[in-house]
């Protein structure tokens, strides 16, 4: 391909297509990545999934349990 | 300690000074990708974001924070356009430009999104990057982390498969 035809569409591009290379930010996204930050650290913590496990545990260890943590729930 | 070795570290306050710096520096060069500012936004923050979570892996030595965010934010921008290929067709919320009339320009700009939604993600950045935005090709090349005879084979690429399908759809540039 030559040199020309590339320029034939870039022009083409370039008259069509508004270049993107001025916008500004026009707000702070400080506080949106703060959010995202904060939604790592607001995830559940290990001992959280340890209860669970332990419940989980206990409830196939003494399934007759359940009838009873259902009727109190 | 330096900014970039505290961010480094894993200081959040480091990390602020860094996001302000850079963050409309940031936001540009997606934008230049993506062409739709609230999609420039959500990303700039995935990138920060990204930014962020590899701070470990950051070297301060290398000391070029600037180009090691815009290959991570090239990088966030290739992902979205891969994953909004097949739903939304070059989304563009740039002004119209002045010279033409604004119908004609519409249908223009149209089959011109068309053609370009034909293009690989890659492929498509690159020629937004190099055609309209004229970005120089060491600079894509960098942002993509390929060595600049592969940008210029993707422009070469790009090209072709434009005027292909403009001129099926009876533009002929």
């Amino acid at each position: 391909m030559k040199e020309p035809e590339i320029d034939d569409v870039k022009k083409l591009l370039k008259d069509s297509l508004p270049a993107a290379r001025d916008s500004e930010l026009r707000r702070d996204l400080w506080p949106a990545l703060l959010q995202r930050l904060d939604q790592r650290a607001i995830r559940v913590p290990w001992w959280d999934w340890a209860l669970l496990a332990a419940i989980a545990g206990m409830l196939c260890v003494f399934p007759g349990i359940i009838p009873a943590l259902l009727y109190h729930l | 300690m330096e900014l970039l070795e505290r961010f480094a570290a894993g200081d959040v306050d480091a990390f602020e000074s860094l996001f302000r710096q850079h963050q409309g520096e940031v936001y540009r060069w997606i934008m230049r990708i993506v062409r739709n500012t609230a999609v420039a936004e959500d990303l700039t923050v995935e990138t920060f974001w990204r930014m962020y979570r590899a701070h470990a892996s950051f070297d301060p030595a290398k000391g070029n924070c600037g180009a090691w965010l815009r290959r991570i934010a090239t990088n966030v921008a290739i992902d979205h356009l891969r994953q909004a290929r097949h739903e939304v067709p070059l989304p563009d919320d740039l002004p119209a430009t002045a010279q033409q009339p604004p119908a004609e320009q519409l249908a223009l700009r149209s089959e011109i999104s068309r053609a370009m939604n034909k293009l690989s993600p890659r492929v498509r950045a690159v020629v937004l990057l190099a055609l309209v935005e004229e970005e120089p090709y060491e600079r894509i090349a960098e942002a993509l982390g390929i060595s600049e005879n592969a940008v210029k084979v993707r422009v070469f690429r790009g090209v072709r498969l434009l005027r292909k399908t403009l001129s099926q759809a009876g533009v002929h540039p």
